[in-house]
């Protein structure tokens, strides 16, 4: 995301979409407000699931802009443009980010700035709120009005509404939450930031990200997660992915099977990992600890099959299934298929 | 390469395992009688430190591991733990119980601590699992102008205080680089924690604890946000169970999940 080693700074770009159409808030005081949707992207490719920052900026009203930074943003800034209601477009690691960002949002005077808490809004956003000296509001899952916000404290297991009195309301949104505008036929024109040209003072080495031809778990409308019920790497791959493929699903970990090695560390669900909510998600060898509840109970449909017949999970899962994993997936895969 | 003198941020917090419970009048969730510990991500942290001192992991030595916590009285047996585990002094700073500070107080605070301490490295959970808000470390990061390597899986030093850090992020991990003085924030990859020995749990009991207060530090617990309610999810309720596979997709479909 941020691979500051492959762009030199003082060349970044930073493209800002130009004011868009405004969009008609729902909330008395929507004409003073004004949003910035901070955007992902890598390699002029826009984050699909960052969309979903839109929508949380247009269900507060008022006038919504866009961010997007990077070296190459051209193409994702047009991408961006073409979601109605929307303004500006940024790139980089949170030390040069943070300022760019907090200098666009005072040349901006938004009233809102909002990501996606995923791992670049987690990072790169409490460090903006600590410039603008604003107590950010984390993941949160829904608006009520354009100060009170809705977000879970606990894993998941209470859900606390706040109300800030900050002047500009720094937010990460749970993506799962808000659902994802496309771009349409809106026109914004993209236009140039403020670049403070800030020092980099952490230096991007490399990344390795794992490779998959299914579909991106935090955003997946069907998952199939495997837990410590796999028993090895080699059990996982054999009965989770031809079930995956087969469902056209992610693939999904408890932390006891990452822990163990089965899965790679990136495919985690949970308090600790990714938050997901697809309209189908099967946890197969999981018995649902808390932590683990805490990243799928606001899926659509719940499946469950583990061999003990006990396991929490089934006290949350609309269909459960007691049985052998070993026999009873391989099974379900095969009449998935010729079905 | 400069010694180091590490700042390590822990935090009370209910019992990861103990099932939290809101209270009747939907303010807050219920702590009085609950089982409380150390934040997993801080037993991180400490446990880093400590790691990188015996394995003489840092080329200038590790100076000074201190260990910090803001709450109420009984934070000081969470910082008595830290040490027990080999942190070499701790500091109190004693906020009234249900007083909880918000990351930005917290992070105005260690922003002083540090200062004050002569920290060059603070090393913190990524997140509290009881607000779970992941901001404390990035926000102290922000005020004191210093790097930032959020969700560390891996932490190597290496010659003129340059610090490599392999970060967990979507999709995969990611690596960077940076100088003294900076920030860590930890993930649960990056060690597995000790059990603190009876032996030197007695000898933490003597190690230094300052006591100090907000004011000393010249800040005020300051709320920016204001609790409305505090609720139970809405309950999910087990759909039952099937008999075997056929039952499973015919359910599925049922539901239209399939």
């Amino acid at each position: 995301m941020y691979a500051l080693a492959r762009c030199s700074l003082p060349r970044r770009a930073v493209g800002l979409l130009s004011p868009v159409n405004a969009v008609h808030g729902t909330f008395t005081r929507s004409r003073l407000l004004s949003t910035l949707a901070i955007l992902e992207q890598r390699d002029g490719q826009l984050n699909q699931g960052s969309l979903n920052a839109f929508a949380a900026a247009k269900q507060l009203g008022g006038t919504v802009h866009g961010f997007v930074a990077g070296s190459n943003v051209s193409a994702a800034a047009q991408e961006a443009a073409k979601v109605e209601g929307v303004e500006q477009i940024i790139k980089g690691l949170p030390e040069t980010y943070a300022p760019l960002l907090v200098e666009n949002i005072k040349k901006g005077k938004y009233t809102h700035v909002v990501a996606g808490h995923t791992a670049f809004g987690k990072n790169l956003l409490p460090r903006v709120a600590a410039l603008l000296d604003c107590q950010q509001i984390s993941d949160i899952t829904a608006i009520e009005n354009d100060k009170t916000f809705v977000r879970p404290i606990y894993a998941g297991n209470a859900i606390a509404t706040v109300e800030s009195s900050d002047s500009v309301k720094v937010i990460t949104i749970r993506s799962t939450a808000f659902a994802a505008v496309t771009p349409g036929s809106g026109s914004a024109a993209v236009v140039d930031g403020v670049d403070p040209k800030a020092d980099p003072s952490a230096e991007w080495v490399s990344e390795d990200l794992a490779k998959s031809d299914r579909p991106d778990l935090g955003t997946a409308s069907k998952v199939v997660s495997g837990g410590r019920g796999l028993k090895s790497k080699d059990d996982f791959d054999k009965v989770m992915l031809p079930l995956a493929d087969a469902l056209g699903a992610a693939v999904g970990a408890s932390r006891a099977a990452v822990d163990s090695g089965y899965a790679d560390n990136s495919l985690q669900v949970g308090q600790t990992g990714k938050v997901v909510a697809p309209e189908l998600y099967m946890a197969v060898g999981i018995s649902g600890a808390i932590q683990h509840l805490a990243g799928m109970k606001d899926s659509k449909v719940i499946a469950a099959i583990n061999k003990d017949a006990d396991a929490p999970i089934f006290q949350v899962a609309d269909v459960g299934l007691v049985g052998d994993l070993f026999e009873k997936v391989p099974e379900l895969t095969e009449k998935l298929k010729s079905s | 390469m400069s010694a180091l003198r590490i700042l390590v941020p822990v935090k009370r917090v209910i019992d990861y395992a103990v099932k939290p419970r809101v209270n009747k009048a939907q303010t807050a969730v219920e702590t009085a009688g609950v089982k409380h510990s150390m934040n997993p991500f801080d037993e991180l942290s400490v446990e880093e430190s400590v790691r990188i001192r015996e394995k003489k992991r840092a080329p200038g030595g590790v100076e000074d591991i201190c260990a910090i916590s803001a709450g109420p009285t009984k934070a000081q047996d969470i910082l008595r733990t830290a040490m027990a585990m080999g942190a070499d002094r701790g500091i109190h700073v004693d906020v009234k119980e249900g007083d909880d500070l918000e990351p930005l107080t917290v992070a105005k605070l260690l922003k002083k601590a540090a200062e004050e301490q002569k920290s060059n490295l603070v090393i913190l959970g990524k997140q509290s699992i009881d607000d779970d808000a992941n901001q404390t470390g990035q926000m102290l990061a922000g005020l004191l102008g210093w790097p930032q390597a959020t969700q560390a899986s891996k932490i190597d030093f290496g010659e003129g205080d340059s610090v490599t850090v392999t970060k967990e992020v979507d999709g995969g991990v990611e690596t960077i680089r940076a100088k003294l003085p900076m920030i860590i924030t930890t993930d649960l990859r990056l060690n597995e924690p000790r059990y603190a020995s009876l032996p030197n749990i007695m000898k933490a009991k003597k190690k230094k604890l300052d006591k100090k207060t907000l004011k000393d530090f010249g800040l005020e617990n300051e709320k920016r946000l204001r609790v409305l309610k505090v609720s139970e999810p809405a309950p999910r309720q087990g759909g039952g169970k099937v008999e075997d596979v056929d039952g499973l997709i015919g359910r599925l479909k049922e539901l239209g999940a399939l």
